[in-house]
């Protein structure tokens, strides 16, 4: 089947079987490896990708269920060059060791930070309780998202994004 | 001589390697060079490997953890559109491949060819164009099995009706694999026999899994023209793996290239050869395609290395008045299926004789047997692998045990106890030597962090509310760094580290491992080393490795060996090289090169500091026209393999404070307090980094994480949904401080350091619990202590796990 949709701000338009998963969508198809997965059951949300600007684990929506849908993954972060703040935070704060869960967890940080620009930890918390990092403890990617939320970016949205 | 001025000749001082404050030059914090590509979503692991017609690999598994195999019809699967071979244990008999050695001298199966020994042991292998068309010929593919009765509960393995499972071994009538002791029996005995005070106490480390984030895979590229095999891997050890291929499968050494790309977290889980990397290897000369293999979740947790499964009684003797005298233990070891468990070969248990822990016993003994179980093997992994975990779990619950029996403060009875400053080099009771320590030092700093006095007052008004509130101590040693040649080997390969350095005649710099990062930054630290040594800046050396053609031999990374062994490596590496850069200095400045003091980054003449040549204005002139010395060569680089003296013996003190819901038996950990000394610290954000993973490990592992099984041998922790591992709700924020006591060995006193939280914290949260049940008149609660179980133990039925 032939499926369109808007990824990180490109439309892009495949012909796929019906139940390729969004996550092999991105990665197998349109080569953005940035996605990454980890558990097929939504536990560890390293696959999560942010759709219509809220965090979905691409190993749970079928790539169909995205057309017409913006997606927007790891490799769509940074604008024109310029680092997110949250991949600012993470690499001042040491908020990642392998890295394998950094893309989910930065994506699912900046939808965060786009709803509440001044979460507390509780808040963060709970806002990343659904990704499971192996190697941080947590701590740190607490303290990164808290650094991207005290150095807020004028715009942190590719074009044609919405929030 | 004007040819060879180098474009660094504009000195920005008198010391060109003066760091600015956030940019050291040597150790310090420094954010890490992995980092920008990691956070771009550009790291290179093993599932981002695509290489032209590339096929993929997907496993069919015993859904039985016991079973002969009678028939494997694939002809439906072959049939089916897209799939381009399947592969029997058959198939592998014809190549000598069904079988290869484990690292413990055993052998286990790549597939089945007689019986199926646990659930999830690889059955066949298909490849088909996508991964998709893989998983669909799998269901195709039609296994007749007879259901044998399995062994499940290790304690029933040495019955003698108990089935055998290792009936594949000539001879073999029983499941027994080895007994194994450390320690003097007899002095253990008389001591016990005179003390005033023995207790003794059952527990159970369960069997838990590491779980990386990334689950395992391959992708090989077998060139039939060249004979030349390129196997991308998740692998913690490249050279071993290179090695132990040439020997099994018979591809020549030099004919077998392994690359280890970036690494999603191993923890030990990617030490091993897996069957699925042999596969995607067979499948890959069958079809002359390159072929890819990735693991699923539930393959990852129920099929590939395991760690614990150690059934302890341990015992311990004291004076009245709180004086240790001997601890001795009596462990029963699940092995599982195949004794695969990576440990040095003279060690079966490995370092599991470090259960003297931080105290000046009198004596010490233990006794280990292992057996097989019809479960997955492995028993390598989730740090630390070599058992030190284990040992320590041990100790500290005893130690605990025996408070609790003298009625004695567990910090005071510690305090007591521990080896002395000055008995450092310590020879404890079973043969290692402690390189240093100063554990009452970190002990005092830990209880001063947690504000320990308040705590028990407080603990003590909750009490008199009701409340559940626990307050736990572990104070770990580790030994770490394996090792020694003349004491230690892999399936006969020694575990030296080799290093090499390059100065380019810029004055950049690449370094070479054989260790190889799973996101312990080695890009960052070891550039650090070299930095240290030579003056040049972090981010100008490259630091190369995971790519077997690219690197020298050295037995990979696990055990908190990295700094301990190839830290040595690079740092005396770097010396070699700051040695030649004398000479050359010297040759550049017409000075004798005993005239000349080293400063760091530049070599000058003493008493005339102006007179001096910088590391990349020597190794200019190196590759240059400059008339060297007698016998110098016109490059700057060197080469080294380490031979470690000593493990090295990072120790740490660990408070957790725990609040139990009376009503649920839900543990809430409220604060971690962790002290640790690691001697020499490279670079503290990683340390740091390292110390938390840690800690989040053991709050897995004390309250949430179990690879359980049913009587039939099936797995009860085959997906995230049953195998729980902690998230952000459960950790708290960590509270972290250091001492250092560099180690006298180590050439720039550095210790291991990543599992040193992951063998302290379970003790420390388990004795939290336990003190928290006091209430109840609990002396010890096994593992996991989740909601249902702390609760059993709140009603008087404290069961083991299994």
């Amino acid at each position: 089947m032939q499926i369109t949709m808007t990824v990180n701000g490109d439309s892009v338009t495949r012909d796929v079987e019906p139940r390729v998963l969004l996550v092999h969508f991105l990665r197998d198809v349109l080569g953005l490896t940035g996605t990454h997965w980890g558990c097929d059951t939504s536990n560890c949300g390293l696959c999560s990708v942010l759709m219509d600007g809220a965090p979905v684990k691409s190993c749970t929506v079928l790539a169909a269920m995205a057309a017409g849908h913006e997606i927007r993954t790891v490799e769509g972060l940074a604008v024109g060059g310029t680092l997110d703040p949250v991949q600012q935070g993470f690499m001042e704060e040491h908020g990642l060791q392998c890295g394998f869960c950094t893309p989910g967890m930065m994506l699912t940080a900046r939808a965060l930070l786009d709803k509440n620009p001044d979460p507390d930890e509780d808040t963060i918390r709970e806002a990343i309780s659904g990704q499971i990092c192996r190697c941080t403890g947590y701590a740190t990617i607490v303290r990164s998202i808290q650094w991207a939320a005290k150095h807020p970016a004028e715009s942190s949205r590719p074009e044609g994004v919405p929030a | 001589m004007t040819a060879v001025t180098p474009l660094t000749m504009t000195e920005r001082a008198a010391n060109p390697a003066a760091a600015a404050e956030d940019r050291p030059i040597g150790f310090g914090r420094l954010q890490r060079k992995e980092d920008p590509r990691f956070i771009r979503g550009k790291g290179h692991y093993l599932d981002d490997v695509t290489l032209p017609g590339m096929l993929h690999g997907a496993m069919l598994r015993s859904p039985y953890a016991h079973a002969r195999l009678i028939s494997v019809d694939t002809s439906a699967a072959l049939a089916h559109p897209g799939v381009h071979a399947v592969i029997t244990g058959k198939d592998l008999e014809g190549l000598n491949l069904a079988w290869a050695p484990t690292l413990s001298a055993d052998v286990m199966a790549i597939l089945a060819t007689d019986k199926v020994r646990f659930q999830g042991q690889e059955v066949a292998f298909v490849v088909a164009d996508d991964r998709y068309a893989a998983r669909d010929a799998l269901e195709l593919i039609d296994v007749e099995y007879d259901v044998l009765p399995p062994v499940v509960d290790a304690r029933r393995a040495l019955e003698p009706d108990a089935p055998v499972i290792r009936d594949d071994l000539e001879g073999r009538t029983d499941n027994h694999i080895f007994d194994w002791e450390a320690g003097d029996r007899a002095a253990t005995d008389e001591v016990f026999a005179r003390a005033d005070v023995v207790v003794s106490q059952d527990m159970v480390y369960p069997r838990v899994h590491p779980a990386p984030m990334e689950t395992c895979g391959a992708v090989a590229d077998y060139d039939a023209v060249d004979g030349k095999l390129t196997l991308y891997e998740t692998t913690q050890a490249p050279h071993a793996h290179r090695t132990l291929y040439a020997l099994v499968a018979g591809i020549p050494e030099h004919k077998i290239r392994v690359v280890a790309p970036d690494i999603g977290g191993g923890f030990g889980n990617k030490v091993g050869i897996y069957p699925g990397y042999v596969c995607a290897v067979v499948g890959s000369i069958v079809t002359g395609r390159p072929v890819k293999w990735v693991e699923d979740r539930s393959e990852n947790l129920m099929s590939t290395s395991f760690a614990r499964d150690y059934l302890m009684h341990g015992e311990i003797a004291a004076t009245r008045d709180g004086r240790i005298l001997a601890v001795r233990t009596n462990v029963l070891a699940d092995h599982g299926a195949f004794n695969a468990t990576a440990q040095p070969t003279k060690y079966p248990a490995g370092f599991f004789h470090i259960f003297t822990g931080s105290y000046d016993l009198e004596a010490a003994h233990c006794t280990v047997t292992g057996v097989y179980t019809n479960k997955a093997p492995g028993g390598v992994a989730y740090a630390c692998s070599f058992r030190v975990t284990e040992a320590v779990y041990l100790v500290e619950r005893m130690v605990d045990v025996l408070a609790a029996e003298l009625e004695m403060d567990p910090a005071e009875l510690r305090l007591r106890n521990f080896i002395r400053p000055e008995q450092f080099p310590y020879a404890n009771a079973t043969g290692w030597e402690y390189d240093s320590g100063e554990y009452e030092t970190a002990m005092r700093k830990a209880l001063d962090m947690a504000g320990y006095d308040e705590l028990r007052h407080e603990q003590a008004q909750a009490r008199e509310r009701g409340e559940l509130m626990g307050i736990g101590i572990a104070f770990f040693t580790e030994t770490v760094g394996a090792g020694p040649r003349k004491h230690m080997d892999i399936v006969g390969l020694g575990m030296g580290d080799g290093a090499e350095l390059r100065v380019h005649p810029t004055g950049k710099a690449v370094v070479r491992l054989s260790v190889q990062t799973q996101g312990q930054g080695h890009e960052t630290t070891f550039a650090q080393i070299v930095a240290e040594e030579l003056g040049i800046p972090p981010e100008d050396i490259e630091v190369v490795h995971g790519d077997t053609d690219q690197t020298p031999f050295g037995l990979g990374t696990y055990g908190s060996r990295s700094t301990p062994v190839s830290g040595a490596a690079v740092s005396l590496v770097s010396r070699k090289v700051r040695e030649k850069a004398k000479l050359i200095a010297g040759a550049m400045l017409e000075a004798r090169p005993e005239d000349l003091e080293w400063e760091k980054g530049r070599w000058f003449v003493k008493g005339d500091p102006e007179q001096s040549k910088t590391v990349a204005e020597i190794a200019m002139a190196a590759h240059g026209t400059v008339a060297l010395p007698e016998g110098v060569e016109g490059s700057l680089e060197a080469q080294i393999t380490y031979d470690p003296p000593n493990l090295t013996f990072p120790f740490g003190a660990y408070i957790c404070v725990v609040d139990i819901d009376p009503g649920t038996g839900v543990v809430k950990v409220r604060r971690f307090i962790a002290v640790d000394d690691c001697g020499t610290r490279i670079n503290p954000m990683i340390i740091e980094g390292q110390i938390h993973g840690g800690l989040a490990d053991g709050v897995g592992m004390a309250l949430m994480e179990m690879i359980a099984f049913d009587e039939e041998g099936n797995c009860l922790g085959g997906s995230f949904m049953d195998y729980l591992i902690p998230t952000a709700m459960e950790v708290p924020d960590w509270e972290t401080g250091h001492t250092v006591t560099p180690s006298p060995h180590h050439p720039i006193g550095a210790k291991g350091v990543g599992e040193s939280a992951t063998v302290g914290s379970p003790p420390a949260i388990v004795n939290a619990v336990v003190d928290a049940l006091q209430p109840f008149g609990l002396r010890h609660v096994d593992m996991p202590c989740t909601p249902a179980r702390v609760w059993a133990a709140m009603q008087g039925r404290p069961e083991p796990p299994v």
